[in-house]
């Protein structure tokens, strides 16, 4: 069932819908998104691909294991914790920098962790599934 | 060959060898101590650990610590060197050393503890790491059923302790072990000095195999023999030991203590005694051996004279000794013939010198034979036992049978394999020097002590005794007391242990036969318990977990419905019911849309129909949560139903149609309904009623003040979620990840079932 509409409408999709996902997982912090949700709106992109061009294809583009991925992510979810322990205070307490105007902090790194988990548990799901 | 090569390839021998410098570094550190803590200043180092419960990271090395370092680090520096040429070769080389190394450090840790919640983790992780090394060979399935029992046996004993502590702690108001002889008088008088003493001597009972847990030490020689020689019979298997000395000044001295001690003591004794003649196996002949040892460190851990005790670490020092020794010389004759049958070896102090002076030189010591230290240990175990408070005769008579049977058991060690003629095994030469070098040490050390036993009751004897003695107590040890009781016993051992040994097939005979004619062993009643434990377990699976989803959720939903309905129809009155919310009319159209889906849903014939109706839903429901201002669920809620949808068109053309339900299954059926629809009333007048009272916002205030200025985001749900409880956050994604793995070993596992 590979139809070259869907094929070729899927490449145009799929970027874009990875685009908003990661739009999605920066502005997180200040209106509705979040790395929960963005890494929701990942994997539809990449369940479009594995439909059109096959589970291959999506590991390919992918270049990282999904599990991989989840352990990447939880990885930087706790490595931003321990940067509030580094800079002397509780463990996960949000680190701001600049600390006044800002601009990025550990809760973004923290978010990215949770973006990283979700969307990695989702395909290993989804591309054992395929491939069954 | 391959696959040899290329485990060769992966084992490099370095890192065990270096391993060795942990222990040698320890022991040189601890050696330079012994002055001090000779001179009764003990070494203490604290940090707070978790303040709020009392419970503090405190270490403490006084002279019964230093007896039990000295012993696990010198004796864990042979036996690194040793397994470095006994596990040549042994495609999990490395794994061995580490865990080695790991019990080596939690040893350490127990007898260094100053604080009773530190002294059971380490207790409970020189179980794990025992268990670790006793199923090394985990392919086996005897290895993994020994560790099992072993984990089994101490672990239980070890949370019985940890209650014990806890007692200690309520009634005394620290956990700091050298605080505690100061509380003894006020935990004597207690109510609950019986269950305190209870739960300690279950956990040092099961810990150091006395009778009736002794049947997993001799399980436990399934462990490569370097761990039975280091942790089953030099090291873990005294921590018991080591506990009941510890608290000899806090909870000893009562009758009830001596009594108990005692009497189970002594007849561990006899019973590792009497059962070791009956073995023809090295390492099963050593284990009963080492029962005996405990049995009798126990029974002298019963007394209260300063003879008792000092009877108690002398003989400590002496067994780790001679038995590390023995176990180093089984693991040599194993690994040169092939075989730890003594019936099938002999003649080997030919092929074998240096092993044969090890073994001739540790069993003489296990014998009591003068000039050696083991001669010292048996002197003053008689002096100590005519002087213990409750039953001296039994103590004395006890010692003296199981010391006997033990110089019989010590004869055959030695002069059956390494003497008389050469039986059909032949070593292939002498072991490599690794192996026999310890074992050589060690029984030199046996001879050396034996020579100067003033100056081993000096620095090593009197600070231990003097750590656990209510009084100071000066100990002096010496070759000769004189002609006295304890000399007339020694001789009387020596004379018995020969007649002993001559009629040693005999007595084999008999007690081959008499053993397995026992109606009930404890070994039986632990399988017993254990399998009927497992049949429990699969009776209740089968019955709760049958597979079955609709099962599942008829329970879970039926519970639901039943005790949220009871709870919230007693109290909530109905007449509030009558009053819903206000919400703008065009809504009705969405639920009417939701309800025809619900309809649609429920006749579905096939299953893609079924998936769009619930999309439909999950629309509707996505929609209610923007229209109420909730728009971080309603893009969750969408998105969801997308992937949802997805997953089920990849698994939909897997299943089968759906089947029409028979008319038989009618009740089935209506169960079905009533379950839907009562808990869809039941959440429906719930969520009603809860919006009729007003809610306590204290919390969403705080959040919507909070929010911007201490964490820097305007969207309060995702702040919540990534920064103030983000914690439980990273529980949550740690739980996705899980079952994600879970899920697809699952599918996996299918695909590749045929």
């Amino acid at each position: 069932m590979r139809s070259v509409i869907l094929k070729t409408a899927t490449r145009l999709v799929s970027a874009l819908v990875m685009v908003l996902a990661v739009y999605l997982l920066w502005r997180g912090h200040h209106a509705p998104g979040g790395g929960f949700i963005a890494a929701l709106v990942a994997a539809t992109g990449f369940a479009l691909v594995a439909l059109s061009e096959g589970p291959a294809a999506v590991r390919q583009g992918l270049r990282l294991r999904p599990s991989h991925m989840m352990g990447a992510g939880l990885g930087l979810a706790l490595g931003s914790g321990v940067i509030g322990m580094l800079a002397q205070r509780p463990f996960l307490t949000g680190v701001w920098w600049p600390p006044s105007g800002v601009v990025v902090g550990t809760p973004l790194l923290f978010d990215t962790g949770v973006f990283m988990v979700v969307l990695g548990a989702i395909l290993s799901v989804l591309l054992a599934l395929e491939e069954t | 060959m391959m696959a040899i090569s290329t485990h060769n390839h992966r084992s490099n021998p370095w890192p065990g060898r270096l391993s060795a410098l942990l222990p040698l570094g320890l022991l040189v550190g601890l050696v330079f101590q012994a002055p001090r803590i000779q001179s009764g200043r003990p070494l203490a180092l604290a940090f707070e650990w978790v303040p709020g419960l009392n419970v503090h990271f405190a270490l403490l090395l006084d002279g019964v610590g230093l007896l039990f370092a000295l012993i696990i680090t010198a004796i864990g520096l042979l036996v690194t060197i040793y397994a470095d040429a006994y596990m040549v070769g042994h495609p999990q080389r490395n794994r061995f050393f580490l865990y080695l190394h790991a019990f080596l450090l939690s040893m350490l840790g127990l007898v260094l503890s100053n604080d009773l919640i530190l002294l059971f983790v380490f207790w409970e992780l020189t179980s794990l790491f025992s268990f670790l090394l006793i199923g090394f060979e985990h392919a086996s399935a005897q290895a993994r059923n020994s560790a099992r029992q072993a984990l089994l046996v101490t672990g239980c004993g070890g949370l019985l302790l940890l209650v014990g502590f806890l007692m200690v702690g309520q009634v005394t108001g620290t956990y700091a072990l050298s605080e505690l002889p100061g509380h003894a008088a006020q935990l004597h008088r207690h109510s609950l000095y019986l269950s305190i003493l209870m739960c300690m001597l279950a956990g040092a009972f099961t810990k150091s195999a006395q009778f009736p847990f002794h049947f997993w030490l001799p399980n436990a020689m399934a462990a490569p023999t370097p761990i039975s020689a280091f942790l089953h019979s030099a090291t873990m298997v005294k921590a018991g030991i080591y506990l009941l000395a510890r608290l000899h000044p806090v909870l000893g001295g009562t009758p009830v203590w001596m009594t108990t001690l005692v009497l189970l003591g002594a007849f561990t004794a006899l019973w590792g005694a009497a059962v070791s003649i009956a073995r023809t196996e090295l390492k099963s002949i050593l284990a009963q051996t080492t029962i005996m040892a405990l049995g009798i460190m126990t029974m002298f851990l019963g007394g209260r004279s300063a003879p008792a005790l000092t009877a108690a670490m002398t003989f400590l020092l002496v067994h780790s000794l001679y038995k590390s020794a023995l176990f180093m010389v089984a693991g040599a004759i194993d690994h040169q013939t092939g075989t730890r049958e003594i019936e099938k070896i002999g003649g080997l102090a030919r092929f074998m010198p240096f092993t044969a002076a090890a073994t001739l030189f540790a069993t003489l010591s296990m014998a009591g034979f003068p000039l050696f230290i083991g001669f010292i240990g048996k002197e003053i175990m008689y002096k100590g036992a005519l002087t213990e408070d409750v039953f001296p005769g039994l103590a004395a008579g006890a010692t003296l049978v199981s010391n006997a049977l033990m110089t019989a058991v010590a004869a055959t060690l030695v002069l059956r394999p390494f003497w008389g003629q050469p039986r059909k095994v032949h070593p292939s030469g002498e072991a490599p020097w690794q192996m026999w070098i310890g074992p050589l040490l060690i029984g030199g050390t046996c001879l050396g002590f034996g020579l100067i036993p003033d100056w081993v009751g000096h620095w090593l004897v009197e600070p231990a005794v003097r750590a656990i003695h209510v009084t100071p107590v000066d100990v002096e040890l010496k070759l000769f007391y004189g002609f006295n009781t304890p000399l007339l016993l020694s001789m009387i051992t020596i004379l018995m242990g020969g007649s002993f040994y001559v009629f040693r097939r005999w007595l084999r005979r008999r007690l081959s036969q008499l053993l397995p004619a026992l109606p009930i062993t404890t070994e039986g009643l632990y399988e017993g318990l254990v399998a009927a434990v497992i049949s429990f377990a699969k009776w209740q699976t089968r019955r709760l977990q049958n597979g079955s989803l609709f099962q599942y959720l008829v329970v879970i939903i039926g519970a639901t419905v039943v005790s949220v309905g009871w709870v919230f129809l007693g109290s909530a009155p109905l007449s509030a019911l009558w009053n819903p919310p206000e919400f703008p009319g065009w809504l009705g159209l969405l639920l009417i849309a939701m309800l025809m889906a619900i309809g649609i849903v429920v006749q579905a014939r096939s299953r893609v129909l079924a998936i769009c109706g619930l999309g439909v839903i999950g629309a509707g429901a996505a929609i209610l949560f923007l229209v109420f201002g909730a728009p971080d669920v309603g893009l969750t809620q969408i998105l969801v139903e997308t992937l949802t949808l997805i997953i089920v068109a990849i698994v939909l053309l897997r299943l089968p149609p759906i089947e029409p339900q028979p008319d038989a299954n009618r009740l089935q059926h209506t169960l079905r309904l009533t379950l839907s629809i009562g808990s869809g009333v039941l959440v429906s007048a719930f969520l009603i009623a809860v919006t009729q009272h007003d809610v306590d916002r204290t919390i969403t205030t705080f959040y919507e003040q909070a929010s911007y200025i201490q964490a820097h985001g305007r969207n309060i749900v995702n702040v919540i979620l990534v920064d103030f409880r983000s914690l439980d956050t990273l529980g949550e994604i740690t739980v996705v990840a899980v079952s994600a793995l879970a899920a697809r070993a699952l599918i996996r596992k299918k695909r590749s079932a045929p």
